[in-house]
């Protein structure tokens, strides 16, 4: 017979063995992880265990033995009946989460505005140009424009040039300050740092909104003030999610703005593991304590990202 | 011919009967006229379909009258009032959109008390009208659902309760029915029409399928490229179209490219560009008529084995023929070279075989000549 019928084709196809089976399930999809899972095996996972076995011999320095084993690190930042508790690491510990709140909220209420601007209401045909024109800053390294706002914020910087030409205009002296190395130039450079991601996921968020549905709320009475409050909001509540726990998470643990433009009295956590590692203290083993802390609160917020996030919104930004 | 819609741009005052009016209204988009200066008036409680092919300018006019947009030219007048720059949100017209356009963020319940809420009438209030929208659309039990989880004829009826309960004078529909499958979508249009009747408001339907319109609708209104073709009730619309276009986008027909040869005030005499003579009955405007298509419907045509004095009969051959169930529906070449279609319903001796020579014949009064 020259054509095949179904039922010959099947036959033709025997169903697969315990080994075909085994390969199918297991053996075919391992074999594609297997590369980045080695990856992340060796340059995360490995890594992170070794901290926090670090993170649990107290006091640890380069070159020394351990002395013990035990949480005395952890002891020493939240434990205040311990002889050994320095209330500044907690310090350091709310400030950080003060910086990377307050940064969260500023980029929120900035954010918002611009991202409904270039979402609903700017010419369709400049909206692609104006998205990249707001997220331009992010082509060049974070770390030159830390150093562009410190310029900035100088004593003898632009800001307090403009300061004084204000004043000399209206003719009331303004106090004109030194802002380098203060909590407000650390906000205004993390701030700054991180909005464009806080609005590129608003944007996205914003974009995705159906207009019948703007359009219904209209058609059903509401002003566009409620419309705004009662289906703009809710249905970009995934967006506003994602993008405060994405500008919280990197503000948390970013270096080089508290570093560039912050001073003795703005200290982070990431700035304190630096010390511990790097700077003048040495303590590895508290250094390890402090570096699980911020793991364990940025996981977090990671975690609740995944959970109640716009991941789409997040994809396309 | 019965013209039921007579246009008086002179009034001033539109006629308190009149629920909606558009004046010469132009809608540009881009250079491009959507909708080019037509004039409509909607009668209150009618149901009032407009109907054409996609890109025609039936949803601009929608969107006009509901305010979405605003037109270029020309005045929207509700219920008498001119609607210039009167926003969506303080017209007294509810939509049923497209695609719903339900609140995903809000389960059943409150997005049909989202209009009552903004309203901001009594809670008890709200309860009640709410329970009766449900009940209205029998959707009592689907109350607690989400939008996700129902079925988009489901969801068709909570978007028809969220407008209804807002007791609008002028309900809009953008192709209520378009995404419904062919069995929803029959079994909808009942409820619609019952829908019309028990409540008595002015509906406003967009669609393009013809078989809704005309089923549904007391006036239709067929649009063309932006402009209005024909307004009238289904029948005067199938039976007497005005133009080649009507004819042709409401239901099938045979159309007939020809000059007139000859007319005695009663019978006008047609040849056809392709050689045939046919005597023609009917037509909007019999006196100017020169260059003519003469539409026939397939149905209207006869076949035969043998020849009929019945006025124009030509003899050729069953070219294709298809089997429809209730009909057969044969394509007959003509000797000359013309092919009809040909509507026959499935009873003996209707069953032609392929290549059979046959005889059509029709009325004069059952065929219609229209300007070119």
């Amino acid at each position: 017979m020259a054509i095949a019928s179904p039922s010959e084709d099947q036959d033709s196809h025997p169903p697969l063995g315990r080994l075909g089976r085994l390969r199918a399930t297991w053996i075919g999809p391992l074999t594609l992880l297997a590369p980045s899972g080695l990856w992340l095996v060796l340059f995360l996972v490995l890594p992170t265990l070794l901290i926090l076995n670090i993170s649990l011999m107290p006091g640890l320095r380069p070159g020394e033995s351990p002395i013990g084993y035990g949480l005395g690190n952890y002891s020493q930042v939240f434990n205040p009946w311990d002889a050994a508790f320095i209330p500044v690491y907690i310090q350091v510990i709310g400030r950080s989460l003060y910086y990377a709140v307050t940064t969260t909220v500023i980029c929120l209420l900035v954010g918002f505005p611009v991202a409904y601007w270039l979402a609903l209401m700017a010419p369709q045909r400049w909206r692609n140009l104006l998205v990249v024109a707001f997220v331009l800053p992010l082509w060049t390294s974070s770390l030159l424009r830390s150093y562009a706002w410190s310029s900035l914020l100088r004593p003898s910087g632009i800001l307090n040039s403009f300061i004084e030409w204000i004043s000399s205009i209206i003719g009331v002296p303004l106090p004109t300050q030194d802002w380098l190395y203060t909590s407000t130039a650390v906000l205004i450079g993390l701030t700054y740092n991180f909005l464009p991601y806080m609005v590129l996921i608003l944007y996205a968020s914003l974009e995705k909104i159906d207009r019948a549905l703007l359009e219904a709320s209209a058609d059903l009475g509401a002003r566009p003030s409620q419309t705004f409050l009662k289906v703009t909001v809710p249905q970009s509540l995934p967006g506003i999610a994602a993008g405060c726990l994405l500008v919280f998470i990197t503000s948390m643990g970013d270096f080089v703005v508290p570093t560039l433009l912050g001073g003795a009295s703005s200290m982070t956590i990431s700035r304190l593991i630096y010390n511990q590692f790097l700077g003048i203290t040495r303590n590895w083993g508290l250094g390890s304590a402090l570096s699980m802390v911020l793991i364990l609160a940025v996981s977090l917020a990671i975690a609740l990202l995944l959970k109640y996030g716009d991941r789409d919104s997040i994809a396309e930004a | 011919m019965a013209q039921t819609v007579s246009l008086h741009p002179v009034s001033t005052a539109s006629t308190p009967t009149l629920d909606v009016e558009l004046r010469q209204v132009s809608k540009v988009f881009d250079g491009e006229p959507a909708v080019d200066a037509i004039d409509l008036q909607v009668r209150q409680g009618e149901f009032f379909s407009i109907l054409g092919p996609s890109g025609c300018g039936k949803t601009t006019t929608l969107r006009l009258i509901a305010g979405f947009e605003q037109p270029t030219q020309g005045g929207v007048l509700i219920q008498g009032r001119r609607m210039e720059w009167v926003p969506p949100y303080k017209r007294s017209v509810n939509t049923v959109f497209q695609s719903y356009a339900l609140f995903n963020h809000l389960n059943v319940w409150d997005n049909i008390a989202f209009g009552l809420r903004i309203k901001g009438l009594a809670k008890t209030q709200i309860k009640q009208r709410v329970a009766d929208a449900l009940k209205l659309v029998k959707m009592e039990e689907f109350a607690r659902r989400h939008p996700k989880q129902l079925s988009g004829g489901q969801r068709q009826r909570i978007a028809l309760a969220r407008a209804l309960v807002n007791r609008p004078a002028v309900m809009l529909l953008d192709e209520p029915l378009g995404a419904l499958d062919l069995k929803l979508r029959k079994e909808m249009q009942v409820e619609l029409s019952n829908l019309h009747q028990q409540l008595g408001i002015t509906f406003i339907m967009v669609t393009h399928d013809q078989e809704e319109a005309l089923s549904l609708s007391d006036r239709i209104a067929v649009m063309q490229a932006g402009k209005i073709a024909q307004v009238g009730s289904p029948s005067e619309i199938y039976e007497s179209p005005r133009t080649p276009f009507v004819a042709d986008f409401i239901g099938d027909t045979n159309l007939l490219q020809g000059q007139v040869d000859y007319w005695d005030g009663q019978v006008m005499r047609v040849k056809t560009t392709t050689g045939l003579t046919v005597l023609v009955q009917r037509s909007p405007d019999p006196e100017s008529l020169k260059q003519v298509v003469v539409s026939i419907r397939p149905e209207k045509i006869h076949l035969s084995q043998s020849a009929s004095d019945s006025g124009n009969c030509y003899s050729g051959f069953v070219k294709h023929k298809m089997y429809l169930g209730t009909h057969l529906h044969c394509m007959v070449q003509l000797d000359n070279g013309d092919s009809l279609t040909v509507l026959q319903p499935n009873r003996t001796g209707n069953q032609l075989a392929v290549e059979t020579r046959v005889y059509v014949h029709w009325l004069p009064t059952d065929c219609l000549a229209l300007a070119a």
